[in-house]
């Protein structure tokens, strides 16, 4: 591990808006701690832009903890960057070598729009998610919290799918910008366990209809979503997917 | 019977009809090999072999109309796909770098079969629909195989099968649902075997020919 700090070049993808066609700008970064997470030496970078009377580079962020999922972009062709496991705010800058350069680029897919430089809008994941990635609870007294019996490794693989943050790195390693990691976690975190059992057939054709609508591609099975993920969520899950969408399409009365 | 359109229209049912129409190739591949295994055995036994073929009549017609169906359903569907996962990344990557899930045979997947199409109907205008009055077939194969062009071409096109199996096999079985973390790696194994039984087993035929001819 280095503790000298390093001099970087960037090569950035900067468009203004959505309507414009976008070109990639070199910037010259000196002094960046190697203790400095990549979002802080974009803060650091934008304080200089700011200073200089330049716009700031405009990136998605928020919890900073590699929890939340808003933050993400394509760093030297690998989403959240080369390290495995790790969302861009938890990647830090002691992985780069002094005299590096950095090429960042936003997610893309038509599915996804960039809104402004890095910033790209991923409400076609709510869109599914709305469509039904949920369960139906009744309002009512709280129920017994261990009426109905789990299994504790069926318990495991639910909350393995559940880590899913959404952040859509899945979509943006994906060869055919295809959503399937992440519908396919969202689907089987519920799909696993009894609560979710009762909307099955309806949530799975509901959730893969919504997905064909936004314009994601289709998964050809390249298995690059599960090697990119920050939450490591295994392809078992789009298999777990594919089950389900057959008993829902073949064995439900779901339309 | 709109839910069954919309259920095979939709990206996974395509896959489905993908993996279901791929996987059934995997079988006629195989026994295409166990048939043309015979070749090894000389004239006499390649012959009787499609004599025996032949003799079907009705039933072999039943499976060339499925296989013909089968293939429009793989090509077309194919191409559906292929065309819309171009249209779901309109701007492309500048740096595009693989975090490690992709192989040669998932990348290549639509050249490699666009290459077994044209392959395919080559073949068949070749030993298919040939005319085959005062020939046997045995003749027709090993005169074209006395070819070293032929045989060049023939390896070419089964390694680019395989190839496609390396990748199809698995996916196949992926797509249908059957992933389990016990028989995957045992799956993904028999891919790349059935993959060199493909390149192998048909690839050593036309060199066998050229060099006993």
């Amino acid at each position: 591990m280095s503790t000298q700090h390093l001099n970087l070049t960037l090569k950035v993808w900067r468009q203004k808006g959505p309507a414009d066609k976008g070109r990639f700008d070199t910037l010259q970064v000196r002094d960046i701690s190697p203790d400095m997470s990549f979002l802080e030496m974009l803060d650091v970078v934008n304080e200089q832009l700011t200073l200089e009377g330049k716009a700031p580079i405009a990136f998605d962020h928020d919890c900073r903890e590699g929890i939340c999922g808003m933050c993400g972009a394509v760093v030297n062709g690998r989403p959240h960057g080369a390290l495995k496991g790790t969302t861009l705010c938890q990647l830090h800058m002691r992985h780069f070598e002094n005299g590096d350069v950095i090429a960042i680029e936003p997610f893309r897919a038509m599915a996804f729009k960039v809104i402004k430089d890095l910033a790209v809008d991923r409400s076609a994941f709510d869109q599914i998610i709305q469509a039904g990635g949920y369960i139906s609870v009744n309002a009512g007294g709280a129920a017994d919290a261990n009426a109905i019996p789990v299994p504790q490794d069926r318990a495991e693989l639910a909350m393995d799918a559940a880590q899913c943050i959404g952040c859509g790195a899945c979509v943006a390693a994906c060869p055919n910008a295809s959503a399937m990691l992440f519908v396919s976690a969202k689907l089987s975190q519920m799909a696993l366990l009894p609560q979710g059992r009762p909307e099955a057939a309806r949530r799975a054709i509901a959730m893969v209809r919504a997905m064909d609508r936004m314009g994601f591609g289709n998964c050809s099975n390249e298995t690059e979503c599960e090697a990119e993920c920050p939450k490591e969520i295994n392809i078992t899950n789009i298999a777990r997917l594919n089950r389900e969408y057959f008993k829902a399409g073949f064995g439900s009365a779901v339309k | 019977m709109n839910w069954l359109a919309d259920t095979l229209t939709s990206s996974i049912g395509k896959k489905w009809l993908m993996a279901l129409t791929g996987l059934s190739f995997c079988v006629f591949l195989f026994t295409h090999l166990a048939g043309n295994l015979t070749l090894y055995g000389g004239r006499a036994a390649f012959n009787a072999y499609a004599e025996q073929l032949h003799s079907l009549g009705a039933l072999l017609l039943v499976a060339e109309l499925g296989l013909l169906l089968f293939a429009l359903i793989h090509v077309v569907t194919g191409l559906t796909l292929f065309l819309q996962n171009l249209k779901a990344r309109p701007v492309r990557y500048q740096v595009n770098k693989s975090g490690g899930g992709r192989t040669i045979g998932s990348a290549t997947m639509p050249y490699t079969g666009l290459l077994l199409l044209l392959f395919v109907v080559f073949h068949l205008i070749n030993f298919s629909f040939v005319d085959k009055t005062g020939t046997t077939i045995y003749d027709i194969v090993t005169q074209a195989f006395a070819d070293p062009l032929y045989v060049l071409l023939y390896v070419a096109a089964m390694i680019v099968a395989a190839i496609h199996v390396s990748h199809g096999l698995w996916s196949a079985f992926q797509t249908i649902g059957a992933n389990h973390l016990k028989y995957m790696p045992a799956i993904r194994i028999l891919s790349i075997l059935f993959a060199l039984v493909v390149a192998c087993g048909f690839g050593f035929l036309p060199i066998y020919l050229l060099i006993s001819a």
